[in-house]
């Protein structure tokens, strides 16, 4: 299932971190590979994305790739699934002030 | 390696071997330290207060370092060091914080060792940026310059530094500790609003001494310093400051973070008391030990000694002509350049807060720009404060029109130090992990709102400060006017306080009704300002004074009027 249907079956999931060697912000893509755009973020249920954010810790921390992890609310806007927050909203795509920063200036950002 | 020579410059303190090799070895500790931890040696539980002690923070993009800019003071050859780390390891840009430092904000933590390394060369690092110790010490940033100068600040700050720099007893102290130092009879360092805060005075027999006030601090509980001593020898400075440290290692609260800090020691103490267990103290440490020998303080003042002024008329032929000739050059002249002891020199404050632009960054051009120009006007030594501007301080008045030509040409000759568009504003939820709400596009909307350098002339003393959060960075709470981002349901509203003083009259402001939306904000901002022009008594009552004449009634009457 897609993240753009899941995210229509009510109160999503997507859980997220900082690279560890560059502090670049990740997401839990499809598969447990870890993607740098929020378009291929995985989507999960409420009630799963616990046991999946305590899977995705232990792995991170194995392999030395991601640290402060966690899970964040996602919403269905026009059809899209956005993050709920302010806050998710700009790691998602980068400063509201520079646009020429972060995700956003290289196309990687929320659809 | 490029090590400032000593004697090269006035005004900068010139490392010895001793501060080198300090410096050198932490670099490399922390190579290792990253090395271990990317290797997965550490954890990231056991790496982070390591990271943390360099100055090097998680934030929501990317990693930020802090860079240590002692008493914010530093040379040409410093800045242009920050501006090639700027392009080399960040996105070309720097911002300079309310604690007189810089951060960037795009750093790679497998860069962060050579980044340390870079800055080694010109005696720079991240040391005492983060973690529970004594932070940089800031002071006057008119340091050296200002006429009503009792002491030299950077003579005590320095002091501080080496005492404080991996001091045993103050590496893990409850919470953080700020010390701010204002060497003048004017305060330009907002000292009461620090864990302490020190002001040069002179008691009757016309020695220079420092007064003490402690448990200053915004936060989410703002308190003003309180006076512990109105009066402490030159020679006491260490042992009396060492008894405040002591007081508050033993007494201070580590089992709350939201009450560890010293501001919650002495109102819970009482003043009082805190004063007698110091005083205790400050008597068991009185001796030669303890004594700051003179020659150690000659020792460093050295390092500050005035570099070689020219004997000038104080009247400059060239500066009125360019006054009469050039109307924005006359009105910068007027707002941003201050009065310098020495005849025919003046202070230029360079801003950072063009209208619409992000208070405290800078491009790595400017950078290079504002270093150029300190080598060519002002002894190629420069300073910046804590309202997030830079300042040349000795600036020849025959030359001011030239280095005003050549800052405006760069975007940095906005003549607003002091007034409505000089906002101090913290990075905001578009950067910092721990905000709640962006502080930014706020602050570009205000400034912007008020860009007519008349109507900001106008208006007059006013300072507006930003925060993201409750926890104050942007001094919310010493704003005349002062605004707090908070998260309402996922919504930013902002929370408006006025009377807030950073200066001598510190005062913390109040809040002056429920809080607004961002489109809200500035025009109840603009609204405050027309009561304040419509009730003050005459162009010269700032509004501050007219604020306590007329009281917060009119003001919350116009802005919640409709509610």
């Amino acid at each position: 299932m897609s993240a753009k249907d899941r995210s229509k079956e009510g109160s999503m999931k997507a859980i997220t971190a900082n690279r560890l060697r560059d502090g670049e912000v990740v997401f839990l893509g499809e598969g447990g590979r870890w993607v740098e755009s929020f378009v291929e973020a995985a989507l999960f249920q409420r009630a799963e994305s616990d046991a999946v954010l305590a899977e995705a810790k232990a792995k991170a921390e194995r392999e030395q790739f991601g640290v402060d992890i966690y899970a964040f609310e996602v919403v269905e806007q026009d059809g899209v699934p956005v993050p709920a927050t302010m806050r998710e909203r700009i790691r998602t795509a980068g400063p509201t002030v520079r646009l020429d920063l972060g995700k956003q200036s290289v196309g990687t950002q929320a659809a | 390696m490029n090590h400032i020579a000593p004697g090269a410059r006035a005004g900068i303190y010139h490392y010895d071997e001793i501060d080198r090799q300090f410096v050198a070895e932490r670099v490399e500790q922390f190579r290792k330290q990253v090395e271990r931890r990317l290797s997965g040696e550490l954890t990231e539980e056991e790496f982070k207060p390591v990271r943390l002690m360099n100055g090097l923070y998680l934030q929501l993009h990317a990693y930020m370092l802090r860079i240590a800019v002692p008493y914010g003071v530093m040379s040409a050859t410093q800045l242009r060091k920050l501006a090639a780390i700027g392009r080399k390891y960040d996105r070309g840009y720097g911002h300079f914080t309310t604690r007189q430092n810089l951060q960037y904000n795009w750093i790679k933590l497998e860069d962060t060792p050579a980044i340390l390394n870079e800055l080694a060369e010109v005696d720079m690092h991240a040391l005492q940026t983060s973690g529970n110790c004594v932070r940089n010490v800031t002071t006057d940033p008119f340091v050296g310059a200002a006429k009503d100068e009792v002491v030299d600040g950077r003579v005590y700050a320095e002091i501080l530094r080496q005492w404080t720099t991996m001091h045993p007893e103050f590496t893990y102290l409850p919470r953080k500790f700020k010390i701010a130092i204002s060497g003048a009879e004017s305060d330009r360092a907002a000292v009461r609003i620090h864990d302490v805060g020190l002001l040069a005075r002179r008691n009757d027999k016309g020695e220079a001494g420092f007064s003490f006030y402690v448990g200053g601090g915004l936060g989410r509980s703002p308190f003003v310093g309180k006076l512990v001593r109105a009066w402490v020898a030159q020679e006491d400075f260490v042992a009396y400051l060492e008894a405040i440290l002591r007081v508050y290692n033993q007494y201070g609260r580590r089992d709350n973070i939201y009450k560890a800090r010293i501001k919650i020691l002495v109102h819970e103490l009482g003043l009082e008391k805190f004063t007698q267990e110091v005083e205790e103290e400050f008597e068991r440490l009185r001796g030669p030990k303890y004594r700051l020998d003179p020659e150690i303080v000659e020792g460093v003042r050295q390092h500050f000694a005035p570099p070689p002024f020219e004997e000038l008329p104080d009247h400059s032929d060239l500066l009125e002509r360019a006054r009469a000739s050039d109307p924005a050059f006359a009105n910068w002249l007027a707002v941003n350049v201050a009065e310098h002891k020495a005849p025919g020199y003046a202070i230029a404050t360079i801003s950072l807060k063009p209208a619409g632009g992000i208070p405290g960054d800078a491009t790595c051009d400017q950078m290079d720009l504002v270093a150029d120009l300190a080598e060519r006007h002002s002894f190629g030594e420069l300073r910046v404060t804590h309202v997030q501007n830079l300042v040349l301080a000795h600036v020849k008045k025959d030359e001011l029109y030239d280095l005003w030509r050549q800052l405006d040409a760069a975007g940095l000759g906005s003549a607003n130090a002091g007034l409505i568009g000089d906002i101090i504003a913290c990075p905001g939820l578009d950067y910092c992990a721990l905000a709640n709400a962006r502080s930014i596009p706020l602050a570009q909307a205000i400034s912007a709102r008020f860009a007519d350098p008349v109507r900001q002339r106008t208006i007059g003393e006013l300072g507006i400060k930003i925060s993201g959060c409750i926890n104050a960075c942007g001094h919310h709470h010493v704003g005349a006017i002062g605004i707090l981002g908070v998260d309402k349901k996922g919504t930013e509203y902002y929370q408006i306080t006025v009377g807030g003083d950073p200066t001598l009259t510190t005062a913390i402001g109040d809040i002056l009704g429920p809080a607004v939306t961002e489109t809200e904000a500035v025009d109840a901002i603009e609204a405050i300002v027309d009561v304040y022009l419509a009730n003050r008594s005459d162009e010269s009552e700032r509004f501050i004074d007219t604020l306590r004449r007329v009281g917060h009634a009119p003001f919350k009457e116009r802005i919640y009027a409709a509610d």
